[in-house]
């Protein structure tokens, strides 16, 4: 039985705590008049990232692009068709790596919808001390971590921990999400939507509080959000997805301050301005994104890309393997034949 | 511009057997033909409420009502069903965050767009066919011909919402009511239908409220914005004057606390606390126990709506 104790590191800080590689996973789906034909959702093709440690890496895209489901790929909800998972060196669920059990106690997850995710017969102090428990705390341990987990979410564990999820307001009960996720010390904590659901004015006193845990526990993050800019307030480094697809990944500088992807232009120019002098007077592109069932050859962007060429039909573009800033874009593969790509 | 909306002192409160809630707890307000008012407010700030009360939407036995609902000079609370039923087909629309709410899954939605002209204008059904083909083209959805045969759950998520809007406008409503309606959609696909109805509102010179706890999007759509916290109005103002210079302290903190371009490393602006429960009807200023300029004046009374210039009010004992 473990102790609980946080867990040290081992590859030193240049070994990412987490990479995945080659991460596949497509769902099957009734189709066709009667339901008989079977086809997929392609939700998450092939996708390769590194999670380096201390950092919080952005993911961004539209509804159904897949963040979800690489989230839930991340810690094992679900398991990949394909790919590999190695955590801090050791790889996962393979004979010399570790179980996945072991990966979903260094690895934590926060959803969106916050009244769902807790159980409302339970007490704010069971729910908290129920995975401690679980492994193996004693009691009066677990006690003690309770108080302690609650104060760490500015909740005052006298006031809190008898309370029901339905005596707490949303972003009370967020923090609870959150208290949950800390309790076994996990390394890395993956928040899907985890604010979404919140009001501007909760959402900043719970954001402030992940930047403070963050530095208090050494955590490191991945951000999941449809919102840019709270992505770009809190991210180190940001993804961005299409239909399945990273199209965009670098710093969260280069992201914003100077996007390659036609995709991530066009999705940062979306934002509604806060300046009423300063309007959006065009939409930059048109139609919605189209169904994940059979997207688009080669480029999946291209149905909506206003520099859509031939080649674009054809050949799917390669993510560039840039250390700085990744783009999959023909006009950033030299000699793809794309007309704005530099000869080869 | 002429008012054709006035809202004075509207209270709403639901009674049912367990419990009590004070939803709207005197809002007043007016919206000239051809202007857009956002209300800005955060989750059960009782902006819906005040919005669906213009359609005398709510369950007539759990609602209590007082105050007035004015549109064209016709008096909302006190109509009769059948003037009431004109009001909510002829001269009022309203779209919403769910176009599911809107159509009905098993016709399809030229059917439905058709109808709803045919019961409105008498038109034979091949002219109703045609005005709905018309007011897909208007809403700006591609091969209209054959979006007629589509059914809903046919349609993407915008494009759902384009049809609800065609659906909204086909009785030529003078006053549009909007609830969060671009909440639910991508952003690249909010935007568009954002510029939709802003092109719309001026083409048919169509007084709207925009409700939606997104300030961005009351940026871009409004002509006035109104703030809305525990069933009030705290604050309203011309859309330039509420970011430049809010004057409530909860517009501030609202307005502080968005996260925007270059806030990166910055700490966060942010309100202690929740909104009140709206069991009991406020006796003093709603935003007293979050406010940190609180004072005794604050809770000994409500403050009244101040004009702290033009067209800018303010419900707060230090608004001059
Ligand atoms: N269990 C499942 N069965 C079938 N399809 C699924 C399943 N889970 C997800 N999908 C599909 O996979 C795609 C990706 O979904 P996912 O939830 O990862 O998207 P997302 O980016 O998180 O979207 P959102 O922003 O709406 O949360 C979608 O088309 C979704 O409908
Ligand atoms: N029919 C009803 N019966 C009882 N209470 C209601 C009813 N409709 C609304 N309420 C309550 O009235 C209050 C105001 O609700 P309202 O829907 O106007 O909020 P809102 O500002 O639109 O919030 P949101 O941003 O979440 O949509 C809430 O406390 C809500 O629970
Ligand atoms: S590969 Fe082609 S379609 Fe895709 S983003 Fe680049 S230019 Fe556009
Ligand atoms: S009236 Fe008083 S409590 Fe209310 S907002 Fe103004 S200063 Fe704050
Ligand atoms: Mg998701
Ligand atoms: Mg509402």
């Amino acid at each position: 039985m473990d102790t609980l104790l946080p867990i040290q590191d081992r590859g030193g800080p240049a070994q990412p705590l987490l990479l995945a590689t080659g991460l596949r996973k497509h769902f099957p789906v009734a189709g066709g008049l009667l339901g008989r034909t079977t086809k997929v959702v392609r939700a998450v093709d092939d996708l390769t990232l590194s999670v380096a440690k201390g950092e919080t890496l952005g993911v961004v895209g539209e509804s159904g692009c897949g963040k979800s489901t690489v989230a839930r790929l991340l810690i094992r909800l679900i398991k990949p068709d394909k790919g590999t998972m190695v955590l801090d060196g050791d790889p996962v669920d393979e004979p010399h790596g570790i179980t996945v059990n072991e990966l979903r106690r260094q690895v934590q997850m926060v959803f969106q919808d916050s009244y769902a995710s807790l159980n409302p017969r339970l007490t704010i102090a069971e729910t908290l001390a129920f995975a401690p428990r679980a492994h193996g705390l004693p009691a009066a341990e677990a006690r003690e971590r309770v108080r302690d987990l609650l104060s760490k979410v500015g909740l005052d564990p006298v006031n809190y921990a008898t309370r029901y999820p339905h005596e707490l307001s949303g972003g009370q009960r967020q923090r609870v999400n959150i208290a949950r996720a800390l309790a076994l010390r996990p390394r890395l904590i993956i928040l899907d939507e985890a604010v979404s659901a919140l009001d501007k004015s909760v959402e900043a006193q719970v954001l402030n509080m992940l930047v403070d845990l963050k530095t208090e526990l050494d955590l490191t993050y991945v951000f999941i959000s449809h919102d840019l800019n709270v992505v770009q307030y809190l991210s180190d480094r940001v993804l961005v997805m299409y239909l399945g697809k990273i199209v965009e990944l670098g710093p969260v500088e280069a992201i914003y301050g100077n996007p390659q992807h036609p995709y991530t232009r066009a999705l940062l120019s979306a934002r509604p301005s806060m300046d009423p002098r300063k309007r959006t007077h065009e939409a930059p592109i048109q139609g919605d994104p189209p169904n994940p069932i059979d997207p688009p050859s080669g480029c999946r962007f291209r149905t909506r890309c206003p520099f859509a060429e031939d080649v674009c039909a054809r050949v799917e573009p390669p993510l560039t393997d840039a250390k700085f800033q990744a783009v999959a874009c023909h006009m950033r593969v030299a000699g793809s034949g794309h007309s704005k790509a530099m000869a080869a | 511009m002429t008012n054709m909306l006035q809202v004075r002192d509207l209270h709403v409160t639901f009674v049912t057997p367990d419990r009590t809630v004070h939803a709207v707890n005197g809002v007043s307000f007016d919206l000239a033909r051809g202007e857009t008012l956002g209300i800005l407010g955060e989750s059960g700030s009782g902006k819906s409420v005040t919005l669906r009360s213009i359609l005398r939407l709510h369950p007539e036995h759990r609602t209590r009502w007082s105050g007035s609902i004015k549109l064209e000079g016709d008096e909302i609370l006190d109509m009769a069903p059948k003037a009431l039923s004109d009001l909510r087909g002829q001269r009022v629309s309203m779209i919403f965050q769910e176009p599911a709410t809107a159509f009905d899954p098993v016709f399809t939605i030229g059917q439905q767009i058709a109808e709803t002209v045919r019961r409105h204008t008498g038109k034979s059904e091949t002219d109703a066919m045609k005005r709905a083909k018309d007011l897909l083209e208007m809403v700006r959805i591609p091969s209209p011909a054959q979006r007629l045969k589509a059914y809903p759950h046919e349609m993407s998520g915008g494009m759902r919402q384009r049809a609800m809007i065609a659906l909204a406008l086909s009785c030529n409503p003078t006053l549009l009511l909007a609830d969060e309606p671009t909440t639910a959609l991508d952003a690249t696909v909010q935007i568009q239908v954002l510029l939709l109805i802003r092109e719309l509102q001026r083409e048919f010179n169509l007084g709207v409220i925009f409700v939606t706890h997104d300030i961005g999007v009351a940026v871009e759509v409004s002509d006035r914005i109104g703030v809305m916290y525990a069933g009030k109005l705290v604050e309203m103002a011309p859309v330039e004057r509420m970011v430049d210079a809010p004057q409530h302290p909860y517009s501030r903190g609202l307005l502080a606390s968005t996260v925007h371009d270059g806030m990166r490393g910055q700490r966060l602006e942010s309100i202690p606390g929740a909104p009140p429960d709206l069991a009991a009807v406020p006796d003093g200023c709603s935003f007293a126990p979050r406010c940190k300029f609180v004072r005794p004046d604050c809770t000994a009374s409500i403050p009244s709506l101040r004009e702290v210039e033009a067209s800018h009010a303010v419900r707060c004992v230090l608004a001059a």
